[in-house]
């Protein structure tokens, strides 16, 4: 749906300052649109309709333009054997949940706005695998979670989207929005003492 | 004190460091790389401790982990003080400020310690069979008594002010400890490009290789070897080295946990660095190099300070630089404790071995020895020390030619100021234990070794039986190599390491008087543990309880092999007929900050808040945790307490209108052809036949015919539904939805997407609701015949696309405005704006309680249990019967569920109007009944209700619908008070309000 | 913590899964035609087998997919896992959940 209301809009992170560092930086994301796209996988071939968007990345992988934790164009993030998250910039909700549709008419499926549901953010440099690595019980080395990977995990207590978008060291972060907080202090705490030193 | 003990030259320590420590207030100097205990020794300090139970004076008996005597309270300044500390491993720093534990008045003079002239009073079992009546006496006197003279240590009371992390890592190769064979597996692997974390306890890796002076390895120096190795090693990328790291816990599929401590050994660390990481290690392959631990003999007053571990004494004279003493008695079973001797002689000491072995079955230790001009009693055995705070003399008899110590011994004193005592090693195989490897006894080494393994593990070294310095590179660089794939390195050549040992009847103490300790830390005797056999404990696992020995901190490491060879002995068994006990987590211990982490203080557990929080917090909102998330409790005005604002907030919802931020309820998004089939089979009631646009209550049952929750399914396209959960059961919901969708109702083409954070939810609720939301809204008629009650539309409120639910939790008109959350503060202030002209009142979780109560409306979780029916919360109507199959439809016609006697929900009317019952609180019949009382149900919910004039409660009573009118008695704090039951509604029963 | 590996994200650590239990219990097609005995033991009667078992393991903060496991319960270790509505492999069969 279109969001041209006038009102203000306050997002879980507004406000929280980046946290810089030559080995870190650690900062919120802007608003995003955000489509859950399910869809039970058939051939291939019919996701040719989908300009631009590729549905055929393995699970635990994401496809789309070349990015960085910014959103650069469509991408679909592949959590599941039927479910994708489509991550676009902000506003696109609506033209863009439609062209899904189109594409998809005829094969049941679901598209659901999540936009608001998460909070984004990046954390990037060459701390950023070890502070991840304070909850998140994955193996975030180069080797195993290559670029092009995202998948879901745990941070702590906090269930999150898991994402290295570059080949830059770091990674987008996709939480819940109630949970975007704790995310954010549990990973200021983890890089306490890389920042203050 | 200036070091009388300490070398001239040698031993790692820096002497251009030097540093000033406290003892029990007195000075102790040292120098950087000392640990407490070396720095204590340095300046002729023995005596450190009393011993648990009977306060024996105690000094240092080990160079490791493995120390059972020297624990201290150690204080490094700033809150950081910590009891119980194994002086062998507290890294000594300038300001450190260790005290003695387990004496009064004084470590010289503790008056508790005339306990050690009672025995035989505090044997095995003492507490067990003494303080068994009169049994209020337990209470009163044994506990408290026990409880002050129990213990060891002062434990902190304040807040531990250090920061403490967690670590995920992943590694091809773990290696736990840096000797020989850890250096020698740990380049292996990582030759072979394999990621290797090498982990080591000690403050400098290196293991044995720390105090060997004299080896030579492939030409090298031993410790040039080892630095060579580390430099290495500290090279390769793919090699991570943590000291002052320890492998605790080996869990399933080699998932093992480290403690690696990061600034105890520091005077002032960084305020963000943590004092200690835990690291939880996930390797493809793990390598255990746990080294072994000495053993001591037992003896009787094998205890006095002086008397140490032979291998102890080495590491004190060639990595510390320290002469344990300057006279030195060295008693041992076999070779190695021949190093110490030699050492010992070289450092200037007067030294002389007692060797139980006779002299035909001693090795080449023997002229190595006497090469040294060193005396060798051989065929000797310890019978007894002398001296009070340290020892003078180790009192020694000649074993006969067979072996046995004769009835009259041919006994003497050797003078001495201290004693190094060795029986042989025992290999460190705790966590191959741990791992659930299968230990297997081995004759030739007397000892327990890793068998069979379950998880994809090996050992290598020492912690295997081998002792020889080449054998142990090489099983190291074999495990290295083999759990790499890669080719075996070709051996090294090493100066041949001094080793074998001949174990002495475990029960030779017993023919001798006084005590000879097995363990030192729990103060268990031979005679203790003889006793417990001979009062018939047979399973070694029985013993150790019922004596304790190896149940202190130490956890046995230097006596478990004497308890087993004790036990088995008196038993007339082999050591393997009785058995090993289970090595269990931790290796050593663990603290509470480790294992907590990052989670504490506001990190403990997430705190979830709303997009209405901040406003809430901002009007002064009193706030409630449910789950995580924190609901704003009340809106107190002024001075108002917490019944003041809810009897406002309720009376202003029923007058005019009240705002409710309803954001935490669960919300699911069905989608599908087949999503009204598929909400039938998970709603008791019928939800296919919803009309778009509109919306039914509906109970979810679990298979078993229970309440799992409740909520309101929506229908806003013909394969779409926006279905609302509680606020507790929105992940359990999905979660069972899922489980059905995926695993039984399969062909069914149905998605679900939880929606609960997309939407903030803003409820608008009472007479003026309406009249409220009304400019606000675009795109929808909100008059009844339009959009009547439990109808959804999609519209703009305050210009923002919302999905507008007509429905109440209250009993009166009302609307739920879901928003995106990011809009939810906006529009929230647009409605409460727009609601000051109908002096519109902000309510929270308490009002909206009360205000469902008074409607009798059910709170899953509150009135129900998990063992609670529709039926009996009167919501029997909301279960289809025409459909044929549901999930819990089954359950309904067990005869248990549909009998009709079951507790039912009522209302309960206390005969004070005022009085309001507990929560919880029991029902009977009538009170004259002998106890236990037949308890006919309990209250569930209970308050005072302003609009109702009264309180009011509601109850699960047996056959409570049977029951209106009738009188019971509720228990109170102090007995009993009288109850009418009631229908369970108190306000509207006709349920006209809810329609305007 | 277990390791297990999720028949669609791989092996993946314990704390992002759900146990379910027993696997392979088929829910009667037409559970009104079952009688009170038959239910009960449906409903709440398991094998709790010490060695080889098939369990119900949910992804859940994964991939979120249901999927079946063989796991010896005397060591934890996982001899297979497999889709839902596979049958048992090795054959020691049940009807497919």
């Amino acid at each position: 749906m279109a969001e041209t209301s006038s009102a203000a809009r306050s997002a879980p992170l507004d406000g929280v300052a980046p946290l810089t560092h030559p080995a870190l930086l650690m900062r919120p994301l802007p608003a995003a649109t955000r489509l859950s796209l399910r869809v039970t996988v058939g051939a291939p071939a019919n996701f040719a309709a989908l300009k631009g968007l590729d549905l055929g990345g393995a699970i635990n992988t994401w496809t789309g333009a070349a990015w960085t934790a910014s959103l650069a164009g469509i991408h679909a993030l592949r959590l599941g054997p039927d479910e994708w998250l489509v991550l676009a910039p902000d506003g696109d909700a609506e033209p863009l949940a439609a062209s899904l549709t189109a594409a998809l008419s005829g094969r049941p499926h679901a598209i659901v706005d999540v936009s608001h549901r998460f909070a984004s953010l990046e954390i990037a440099g060459t701390a950023a695998e070890d502070i991840v690595s304070a909850g998140c019980p994955l193996d975030l080395d180069a080797r195993a979670f290559p670029t092009g990977t995202a998948t879901r995990s745990l941070l702590g207590k906090a269930e999150i989207v898991l994402a290295r978008t570059d080949d830059r060291p770091g990674f987008r972060l996709e939480v819940a929005r109630s949970l975007a907080a704790y995310v954010w202090d549990f990973l200021a705490e983890a890089a306490r003492d890389v920042v203050e030193n | 004190m200036s070091q009388p003990f300490r070398l001239p030259t040698g031993g790692r320590i820096d002497r251009s460091s030097p540093l000033v420590l406290t003892f029990d207030g007195r000075a102790v100097h040292g120098f950087a790389g000392d640990t407490v205990a070396s720095a204590l020794l340095a300046n002729g300090v023995h005596l450190v401790g009393r011993s648990f139970k009977y306060h024996r004076p105690r000094g240092v008996l080990a160079a490791g982990v493995e120390e059972p005597n020297a624990l201290l309270d150690v204080d490094r300044g700033g809150g950081r003080r910590e009891p119980n500390v194994r002086a062998t491993v507290a890294e000594a720093f300038a300001g450190l400020a260790v005290t003695s534990q387990n004496r009064w008045p004084s470590l010289e003079r503790d008056l508790a310690s005339i306990a050690d002239r009672l025995p035989p009073v505090i044997g095995a079992g003492f507490y067990y069979k003494t303080f068994m009546w009169p049994p209020k006496a337990w209470v009163r006197l044994y506990e408290p008594l026990i409880r002050r003279a129990a213990g060891l240590g002062r434990a902190p009371d304040g807040a531990d002010p250090e920061r403490y992390e967690h670590r995920h890592a992943h590694c091809d190769i773990l290696v736990v400890g840096a000797g020989p064979a850890g250096i020698a597996a740990a380049m292996a692997a990582s030759t072979a490009g394999r990621r290797v974390i090498l982990c080591d306890e000690q403050a400098e890796p290196g293991g044995a290789l720390l105090h060997d002076q004299t080896s030579d390895i492939d030409d090298l120096p031993a410790q040039a070897w080892l630095a060579d190795g580390l430099a290495t090693l500290a090279r390769r990328a793919n090699v991570r080295l943590l000291a002052r790291t320890t492998a605790v816990s080996y869990y399933n599929h080699n998932h093992v946990a480290l403690v690696e401590r990061l600034t105890d050994h520091l005077a002032e660390p960084p305020a963000s660095r943590p004092r200690e990481r835990l690291w939880q290690v996930r390797a493809r392959e793990v390598v255990l190099a746990t080294g072994a631990h000495e053993r001591p003999l037992t003896f009787p007053d094998n205890d006095r300070p002086g008397i140490m571990l032979a291998e102890a004494v080495r590491i004190y004279i060639n990595r510390y630089g320290v002469l344990p003493g300057r006279r030195i008695v060295v008693a041992t079973n076999g070779a190695s404790a021949y190093e110490t001797a030699i050492d010992a002689r070289r450092a200037g000491a007067a030294v002389s071995i007692v060797d139980t072995r006779a002299s035909d079955r001693i090795g080449p230790e023997l002229d190595a020895a006497r090469a040294a001009g060193i005396e060798v009693l051989a065929g000797f055995v310890p019978i007894g020390s002398k001296g009070r705070h340290r020892v003078t003399a180790l009192r020694v008899a000649r074993l006969s030619p067979d072996g046995a110590l004769p009835d009259v011994p041919d006994a003497r004193d050797l003078a001495c100021d201290c004693v190094a005592v060795s029986a042989g090693w025992t290999p460190a195989v705790h966590l191959f234990s741990q791992s659930r490897g299968r230990l297997e006894f081995d004759t030739a080494r007397d000892a327990f070794l890793p068998g069979s393994s379950v998880q994809a593990v090996r050992s290598a070294g020492a912690a295997v039986g081998l002792y020889d310095l080449a054998a142990c590179i090489a099983s190291g660089a074999r495990a290295g190599a083999e759990s790499a794939g890669a080719p075996v390195p070709p051996a090294v050549h090493a100066t041949p390491t001094l080793t074998g040992f001949a174990p002495l009847p475990p029960d030779l103490p017993l023919r001798l008087g006084g005590k000879a300790f097995v363990d030192f830390q729990n103060d268990v005797t031979a005679k203790d543990l003889a006793l417990a056999v001979s009062e018939g404990f047979e399973s070694i696992e029985h013993v150790k309880r019922y004596t304790t020995s190896g149940m202190a901190t130490d956890q046995g490491k230097t006596s478990s092999m004497a308890t087993m060879g004790l036990v088995a002995t008196r038993r007339g068994l082999a050591v393997p007929a009785v058995g090993t006990t289970t090595f269990r987590p931790p290796y050593t211990p663990v603290s509470f900050g480790a294992l907590a982490g990052q989670s504490r203080d506001r990190l403990f557990d997430p705190v979830r808040t709303t997009p209405v929080h901040d406003w809430a917090a901002a009007q002064g909102a009193r706030f409630e945790d449910v789950g995580s998330w924190k609901r704003a409790h009340y809106f107190p005005r002024a001075s108002e307490d917490m019944a003041a604002a809810v009897r406002r907030e309720t009376i202003a919802v029923r007058g005019s209108v009240g705002l409710f931020d309803a954001s935490t309820l669960g919300k699911i998004e069905v989608v599908g052809p087949d999503a009204g089939r598929f909400l039938d089979l998970m709603y008791a009631g019928i939800m296919s036949t919803l009309a778009v646009g509109r919306c039914r209550y509906g109970l979810m049952l679990k298979e078993d015919g229970f309440i799992l929750d409740d909520g309101i399914v929506a229908r806003l396209a013909d394969d779409r539904f926006h279905v609302t959960t509680t606020t507790g059961g929105a992940a359990r919901v999905l979660a069972h939805m899922e489980d059905y969708l995926q695993t039984e109702f399969t062909t069914l083409r149905v998605f679900l997407t939880s929606i609960t954070e997309q939407w903030a939810v803003i409820a608008v609720q009472g007479p003026k609701a309406r009249e409220t939301i009304a400019p606000l809204v675009d795109d929808l008629d909100l008059v009844d015949a339009a959009f009547p009650h439990m109808s959804i539309a999609r519209c703009r409120v305050a210009g923002v696309p919302a999905r507008l639910m007509r429905a109440s939790f209250t009993g009166e008109r009302g609307f739920e405005i879901n928003v995106p959350a990011d809009y939810g503060r906006a529009v929230w202030e647009a409605v409460f704006a727009a609601g000051r002209a109908h002096q519109i009142a902000p309510y929270g979780t308490e009002a909206m309680h009360v205000l469902r109560a008074e409607k009798g409306f059910i709170i899953v979780g509150q009135e129900t249990d998990g063992t609670v029916t529709p039926d009996d919360v009167g919501l029997a109507r909301l279960v289809s019967v025409k459909k044929p199959d549901f999930v819990g439809k089954r359950s309904l016609r067990r005869p248990d569920l549909s009998r009709p006697n079951r507790k039912q929900l009522v209302g309960l009317l206390s005969d004070a109007f005022h009085e309001q019952l507990d929560e919880g609180a029991q029902i009977v019949a009538h009170t004259g009944q002998p106890i236990p009382m037949t308890m006919l149900g309990h209250v569930t919910s209970s308050y005072m209700s302003a609009c109702a004039g009264r309180a009011i409660a509601l109850a699960l009573l047996a056959d409570g619908r049977h029951r209106i009118g009738e009188t019971v008695h509720v228990t109170t704090a102090d007995g009993f008070t009288r109850a009418t039951v009631a229908r369970p509604v108190f306000i509207d029963p006709e349920g006209n309000r809810v329609h305007g | 913590m277990l390791l297990i590996r999720c028949p669609h994200c791989g092996e993946r650590p314990e704390i992002e899964f759900r146990a379910g239990g027993e696997a392979h219990l088929a829910r009667p097609a037409e559970p009104m035609t079952v009688g009170d005995a038959e239910w009960t033991a449906f409903l709440y009667y398991r094998a709790n087998v010490k060695g080889e078992q098939a369990e119900r393991w949910c992804h859940v903060h994964g991939c979120g997919r249901w999927f079946n496991a063989v796991r010896d319960t005397a060591n934890d270790r996982f001899v297979a896992t497999y889709g839902v509505g596979e049958p048992r492999p090795g054959g020691a069969g049940g009807a497919a959940r």
